[in-house]
């Protein structure tokens, strides 16, 4: 395992630049899914400088705290993360960096951005059980919580930690949608102007304040595929093809589905959670499912 | 043990002062000083014996249990006289088949009296703490919300005497739950719980008030029944006595001390509000906010946990416990949920209660060394952040004239100093890296130790999540701006409201910070007394989130920054003409303010639904128990 403090330093300087340039693909991909050339790689990076030249012009100054905050708890979540620590704190600093942003949202009082907060607020809702039933499976998988010892575990024998829990692991893909805010779950604030005329959860955010939430964002999007990936960190560079396959795949989704109604975002990701993890884990419990099991690798 | 003594007596002996003292301002100057005297007790107290681990003290208990029993059947003739009075015929009935069964109980006793009357180990220093503390700064709290309460209700009658009267023989007999050893003392100090809490419930005594109180009366003294079970099951199958006492019954080992535990986990259960008791905590929240502070989060409510997680040795492992895990586990699920569903602030966090109460029953439930350091962190960080939470929500009522949540918007900028009060309250309960949060992550960490912990994991995950969302929705409105502030109106909230707000708050963030110190010094130590091993988060974990807590102390100096070079520009209304003040130009030329509110979703997550599915559920559970203890006696 390399140094802690690496892995973390490393995220925090490059998951930027990482991250935009997956944005960037994403862009591109999607641009030719729909039958357009589509903006150059870099144009992310483009947009974002450009966001910090613009006039800083607020609604309420107290919103650009908390979007600061949000930014500042994404990165020590990805932190953490990669610096292979519990990776419950993990989901649980996610959280508290997801509180800061809706909080941003009901701050600024207009009455979009109020149901974009109200509906992000659902979304973490509907994630939240899948997290941490994978942090559950992850932990009657290998015995740890830290994401070191997962990877370690893997990397020493144990069988890639997929095979382990596959189940978890779709349900996980399933939530990576709501995350990503991608249709069909793009519920509180979407990246197509075609779902909505008024941006949601962003309605109030512009200039530097709405960079900063781009760049937290990018953040967010490494530290989501690096939870991916750690699904087949046994296999590291077969773990970053499914993590490509995985990406492609949110948005071929993205692009076929138009947004569905929150209600249904809820309850197909609790009962995805329900199902899916309650299943996966009582068979792991009772050591039904061994690597080897599933005939995987 | 003259400190116990004391603390037990003393609260009692100014309560009958205070009844008989009149209404002025010498008397809540009284009703301070006699916290501050409890609180420095109570300190003293755990700076003697934290670390001198379990301590048993001899008192000779002939004529104390004499005057204890006597003192039984006048409370059980004056509840009869007041049930016979209001028609409430069960509570009548209970009462008498409660105090009957421990009487006849205690006949049947026929070996030597025991001496370790009294006792102190780690966990009844923290509990002591709790009450001497938290307790106390509550009653200081209450002497300038009641003079405000009967300004606001001029229609009940003032009987303040007879209501710090009760604060303080409740305080009293809160110790002495905490201190028994002997259990007849124990459901002594219990049962005098349960009247003060009927009486402080029913003070208004309207219609709504008594009935609400003997709801709770006739639900306690049902759960009292656990005891009275207890000492028959004990006197037939140990007529020596030996096993009254809860150390030497803890010890004899789950074998033995089954069947107690359970029928004394059943009064827990009842206590400590669980489904289906759960409607009597709901009922409560009609008396006055401190009441409701200091009975229905820090303590009264609390003492029915104390018992289950004393208990927890016993059911390590156990059938029965992972039943009883059960019943917490689904009272959180379902609690947490129908709190999204409420938008009264008192109702919010009286079913927060209840969910957190599950969650240390379930910890409790499961058994294990680290659950148990869970649960014990759980009652620390709920009991003063809920204590403060709940006499915020007071302060701010008799501030703007409502307890509905909706009404709280933009509150930050009329009262700014109590809702960032209340605001740390709320971070407490569920954010990272504060207070619940830590038990709750220790909670999953510990059930996935256990075989059958994987579903109190998944109740814990789906739980928790709505937590989530029901507090998130209130810290956004509290923190919406309103751009024309309307008035502060901070400086009517009276002196000892606001200080003894301030010591809640502070105490919040010191017992965040300083919980490895108390996790290290007192959790552990009694842990490794009953298990032979510790439990804790491990030091990585603990220096990360030091780490976060510091970043969030220090984030706010940014606003300094933020604060400069900005234009402030009116929101957007779907492109109308919008003034800075949340107007916007609607149809036909008329002004329109912006309303905002919260999402409840009563279909989802309505109280008669998912109430009457959790009391289905965890009766079913508590039937399961008794079947499964039945057939074990038969077997």
């Amino acid at each position: 395992m390399i140094n802690p403090f690496i892995g973390a330093i490393l995220f925090v300087i490059f998951a930027p630049v990482l991250g935009g340039l997956v944005a960037g693909i994403d862009r591109k991909v999607t641009a030719h899914m729909q039958g357009r050339v589509g903006p150059p790689i870099l144009q992310p990076f483009y947009d974002i400088f450009k966001l910090f030249e613009k006039e800083s012009a607020v609604v309420r100054p107290e919103i650009n705290f908390y979007i600061f905050c949000y930014l500042v708890f994404l990165v020590i979540t990805g932190a953490i993360f990669f610096a292979g620590e519990d990776i419950l704190l993990v989901i649980f600093a996610l959280t508290l960096a997801h509180v800061f942003i809706v909080i941003a949202a009901y701050a600024s009082s207009s009455p979009y951005a109020h149901v974009g907060a109200e509906r992000e607020l659902l979304m973490m809702m509907a994630v939240e059980p899948m997290l941490i039933l994978a942090a559950a499976g992850m932990y009657v998988a290998t015995g740890s919580f830290f994401v070191g010892e997962i990877i370690d575990f893997q990397l020493g024998g144990g069988g890639l930690l997929v095979t382990w829990i596959p189940l978890l692991f779709i349900g996980v893909v399933y939530i990576l949608t709501i995350k990503l805010r991608k249709s069909p779950f793009d519920i509180s604030t979407s990246h197509h102007a075609h779902q909505e005329l008024v941006k949601g959860l962003t309605t109030e955010f512009s200039g530097p304040t709405l960079g900063m939430y781009e760049i937290a964002h990018l953040y967010e999007l490494v530290f989501l595929l690096g939870f991916v990936w750690l699904f087949f960190a046994g296999s590291p560079l077969l773990g970053i093809v499914v993590v490509a396959v995985v990406y492609f795949l949110e948005i071929l989704i993205d692009n076929t589905n138009t947004r569905a109604k929150w209600q249904f975002a809820l309850r197909s990701a609790w009962l995805a959670a329900l199902v899916l993890g309650v299943i996966n884990l009582v068979a792991l419990v009772l050591g039904i499912i061994q690597p080897g099991t599933l005939g995987v690798l | 043990m003259e400190l116990l003594l004391f603390l037990i007596l003393f609260p009692a002996l100014m309560g009958f002062i205070f009844l008989v003292f009149p209404n002025n301002k010498a008397r809540d100057a009284m009703v301070a000083l006699a916290a501050l005297v409890l609180i420095a007790a109570t300190v003293i107290l755990f700076i003697q014996n934290y670390s001198a681990g379990t301590v048993m003290y001899e008192i000779e208990p002939g004529a104390i249990s004499m005057a204890m029993m006597a003192l039984e059947v006048m409370l059980a003739l004056a509840v009869l006289y007041l049930a016979v009075k209001y028609r409430q015929w069960i509570v009548g009935a209970l009462a008498i088949i409660g105090t009957g069964v421990v009487l006849f109980a205690e006949t049947l006793f026929t070996g030597p009296e025991h001496m370790n009357n009294l006792f102190v180990d780690e966990f009844t220093l923290i509990m002591a703490m709790i009450i001497g503390v938290i307790g106390s700064i509550i009653c200081i709290f209450a002497t300038g919300y009641m003079r405000d309460y009967h300004h606001h209700h001029e229609e009940i009658k003032d009987k303040r005497q007879g209501f710090f009267f009760l604060l303080f023989i409740f305080l009293s007999a809160m110790f002495g739950v905490v201190f028994s050893n002997n259990m007849f003392w124990l459901y002594f100090f219990w049962e005098i719980t349960t009247l003060c809490s009927f009486l402080l419930i029913g003070y208004a005594w309207d219609e709504e008030a008594r009935k609400n109180a003997f709801w709770a009366l006739l639900l306690n003294l049902l759960g009292g029944l656990g005891f009275g079970g207890t000492f028959l099951y004990l006197a037939f199958t140990e007529p020596s006595g030996g096993l009254v006492m809860l150390d030497s019954l803890i010890a004899a080992g789950p074998a033995i001390a089954m069947i107690p535990a359970a029928l004394i986990g059943f009064a827990g259960l009842a206590k400590a509000a669980q489904m289906p008791f759960s409607s009597w905590l709901l009922g409560a929240m009609i008396a006055p906010t401190p009441v409701s502070a200091l009975l229905h989060s820090s303590t009264m409510v609390k003492a029915g946990v104390y018992v289950i997680v004393r208990f927890a040795p016993v059911y390590d492992a156990s059938f029965v416990g992972f039943l009883i895990a059960l019943v917490g586990g689904f009272t959180f699920l379902l609690a947490s949920g129908i709190a999204i569903s409420q938008s009264n602030a008192k109702r919010v966090l009286a079913w927060s209660t209840i969910a957190n109460l599950g969650l240390i029953v379930t910890c409790a439930g499961i058994g294990n060394a680290a659950a148990v350091w869970a649960a014990i962190l759980l009652i620390v960080f709920h009991a003063i952040a809920k204590s403060l939470l709940f006499l915020c929500t007071g302060t701010v009522e008799h501030r703007i004239g409502s307890r509905d949540i909706e009404d709280m918007g933009g509150l930050i900028s009329i009262l700014p100093r109590i809702t960032i009060m209340m605001i740390i309250g709320i971070a407490g309960m569920f954010l990272a890296p504060f207070g619940m949060l830590i038990s709750k992550w220790a909670a999953l960490r510990a059930f996935l130790e256990t075989p059958y912990g994987i579903f109190a994991v998944i109740l814990i995950a789906f739980g928790s999540a709505a937590t989530l969302f029901f507090w998130t929705k209130w810290m956004g409105r509290l923190l919406e701006v309103a751009w024309k502030p309307k008035p502060r109106r901070e400086g009517e909230v009276s002196k000892p409201e606001f200080y003894s707000l301030l010591g809640l708050a502070a105490g919040v963030v010191i017992i965040c910070l300083g919980f490895p110190l108390l996790s290290s010094a007192v959790v552990e130590p009694f842990l490794i007394g009953i298990y032979g091993i510790g439990a804790s988060l491990g030091e990585q974990n603990i220096a990360i989130m030091l780490m976060m807590m510091v970043v969030v102390f220090i984030l706010p100096v940014s606003l300094i920054f933020f604060r400069r070079d900005r234009r402030v520009i009116p929101h957007y209304v779907g492109g109308r003409a919008a003034t800075m003040d949340m107007q916007f130009a609607g149809s036909m030329g008329v002004q329109r303010k912006v309303e905002l509110s919260n999402y409840y979703f009563e279909g989802i997550f309505g109280e008669a639904k998912l109430g009457k599915a959790g009391n289905i559920l965890c009766t079913l559970f508590i039937v399961c128990i008794g079947v499964v203890l039945a057939m074990g006696v038969i077997a």
